[in-house]
């Protein structure tokens, strides 16, 4: 039965293997170590100018004012932007899902777009229609009489902007999932809380959701995790600011490994993400697992 | 009885146009970004900074497009971003190899390897980003090619998606091929391959949007202008020409519009693909 030789599947596995190991797995264990040093580029020229510091790092990320300002962005960003991309993406594949016609098939490419779009040019975008002179909103507000909104520059509404752009672009993906999931329940079911004459709103709310229940754990984990590392938006739109108001742990972490070149300081900053990001994974699961005991 | 029937049929009709009429106004909320960025790229500066704006270019112009080939390095970026698309293939094939490998071979190892492999998709870009960047330093591959397309060539995720739809392939089928004496290399460029259409068709337009959008890699990696990508070119005309929007959004067009016209004419595969990988 056994054809081919012992060391075939190794073959087959082994570019794969070896490429993650040298660029997923490896780097953990160096992060960890060069978090206990003070490396930098004078250390990456020689390494006899590392040297071991212990927890200095970490003890110093934590008393840096900007590390707290981007936690609390990050946390900012994690409260409203997961309830809002649930919210607009199951709304969205709840109503195309109701809908017969054909058109609603279409509705899906179009919601669906966003999220495949290059997220530079997007952020390019989106910063020309915030503009508070040239740009589209402000103009559209002045219509009805609005008076113009600083987008951009006031701090908390520049982060209320940057999670539109982000609610935005995170739309596409998980109304799929959620349709998918949708289209899992049996029609029956329905059909059977029609004849005890449930209305929408009970069918809803009793046999939609509650099936729905793996699909929202599993979007809410990943729409999380996604929202902790927040990049691309504030490193294009706004660099962080106005006053590192918008700065994520990601772009803090970005901006001293790469701009600042504290290697060992940003690998702490971002050991910190990775165990934070480890925790929130886990409580979800007791959560998840408390939840379908009951 | 029958009146009540009836206007059941009727309150369902209405709650479809209701259903409709939001889904169009949210919709036209998603598609605005899009129309106007591809409207203004054809406007002349001066009409876009006009404090009225137009909807539709008064005068219609092809000079932003023109601008970003003739001085900036467009034609550079592009051959690069093409490049890496090109790059992210040979990585493709890599995934679909190890997938064929964890669904149809038995071996030492292969549950606590192919743990490992789902371990990786855990690790977040940010942790892995610095000690990367030493790694590559180390190898002397900073500010090359081979420098920016290493990292993301494999995921683990492709992998998983390989093997969740190879395992479906019949032994059969594996064992009549390889009586008739074909190598196993061969069994699987001859036989698996072309089983695999439909993921193949997935994990290829996914792979070639994310190698278009590549940004990170190319950001950190390239000093030299000469190595940037679209997207990096794109964050610099950002920085250089922040007040010139038509050129900005010409820049943008010319990112978003070929990945939308692909993804137009792929549509089907992409969106069933969430069903072949099973995620319900």
């Amino acid at each position: 039965m056994k054809s081919y030789s012992k060391t075939t599947p190794y073959l087959f596995i082994g570019p794969a293997l070896a490429l993650l190991a040298l660029f997923s797995l490896f780097p953990i264990v160096l992060a960890l170590v060069i978090s206990f040093t003070d490396i930098d580029l004078a250390g990456l020229a020689d390494y006899s100018n590392i040297s071991f510091i212990g927890i200095e790092n970490y003890i110093n990320i934590f008393q840096d004012p900007i590390f707290l300002k981007s936690i609390g962005n990050t946390i900012f960003y994690v409260v409203f932007g997961v309830p809002l991309v649930i919210a607009c993406s199951l709304g969205i594949a709840l109503l195309i899902n109701f809908g017969t016609a054909r058109i609603f098939k279409a509705f899906r490419l179009v919601f669906y777009m966003p999220s495949i779009t290059n997220v530079v040019a997007v952020a390019v975008v989106w910063t020309y229609l915030y503009n508070p002179q040239f740009g589209l909103f402000n103009y559209l507000l002045g219509l009805v009489g609005i008076p113009a909104i600083p987008w951009l520059q006031d701090p908390t509404i520049a982060k209320g902007s940057l999670i539109a752009l982000a609610v935005w672009r995170a739309i596409g993906v998980n109304m799929i999932i959620f349709l998918a999931a949708l289209q899992g329940i049996p029609k029956t079911y329905y059909e059977a809380a029609q004849l005890d004459g449930a209305n929408n709103w009970k069918q809803l709310t009793k046999i939609t959701i509650p099936l729905l229940r793996y699909a929202i754990f599993f979007v809410s984990i990943t729409t999380m995790i996604g929202w902790v590392q927040f990049f691309e938006e504030p490193f294009v739109m706004t660099n962080g600011g106005p006053l590192d108001s918008t700065t994520s742990v990601a772009l803090f972490i970005y901006r001293n490994g790469f701009q600042l070149s504290n290697f060992g300081y940003a690998a702490a900053g971002s050991f910190v993400l990775f165990v934070t990001i480890i925790i929130i994974t886990m409580i979800q699961f007791r959560l998840q697992k408390k939840d379908t005991d009951i | 009885m029958k009146t009540k029937a009836s206007d059941a049929k009727k309150a369902y009709r209405i709650q479809q146009w209701i259903a409709g009429i939001v889904l169009t106004l949210g919709g036209l909320l998603v598609a605005i970004p899009f129309i106007w960025m591809i409207l203004s790229a054809f406007k002349p500066e001066s009409e876009v900074l006009q404090l009225t704006p137009t909807l539709w270019p008064e005068t219609f112009t092809m000079d932003n497009f023109i601008y970003l080939f003739e001085n900036m390095n467009f034609a550079v970026y592009l051959r690069n971003t093409i490049i890496i698309v090109l790059c992210s293939f040979v990585g493709l094939f890599f995934n679909a190899m190890a997938g064929y490998a964890f669904a149809k071979y038995k071996f030492k190892g292969r549950e606590k390897l192919f743990y490992l492999v789902l371990a990786t998709m855990m690790i977040p870009g940010q942790v892995t980003m610095i000690p990367v960047y030493l790694i590559l330093n180390q190898m002397g591959l900073t500010n090359t090619m081979a420098g920016i397309v290493l990292p993301g060539l494999v995921g683990a995720f492709s992998i998983f998606l390989f093997r969740q739809f190879m395992s479906t392939i019949p032994d059969e089928l594996l064992e009549a091929a390889r009586l008739d004496g074909a190598s196993e290399f061969r069994v699987f460029m001859q036989l698996v391959l072309p089983i695999s259409k439909p993921i193949m068709a997935v994990q290829g337009i996914l792979t070639f949007i994310a190698g278009w959008n590549s940004f990170l890699w190319p950001l950190i990696i390239a000093n030299d202008e000469s190595l940037y990508t679209l997207s990096v070119g794109l964050s610099l005309l950002k920085g250089q020409y922040g007040g010139n929007f038509a050129l900005q959004m010409a820049g943008s067009t010319f990112m978003v519009v070929p990945i939308v016209i692909i993804f137009i004419i792929f549509q089907k595969h992409i969106i069933e693909g969430y069903t072949i990988s099973g995620m319900k």
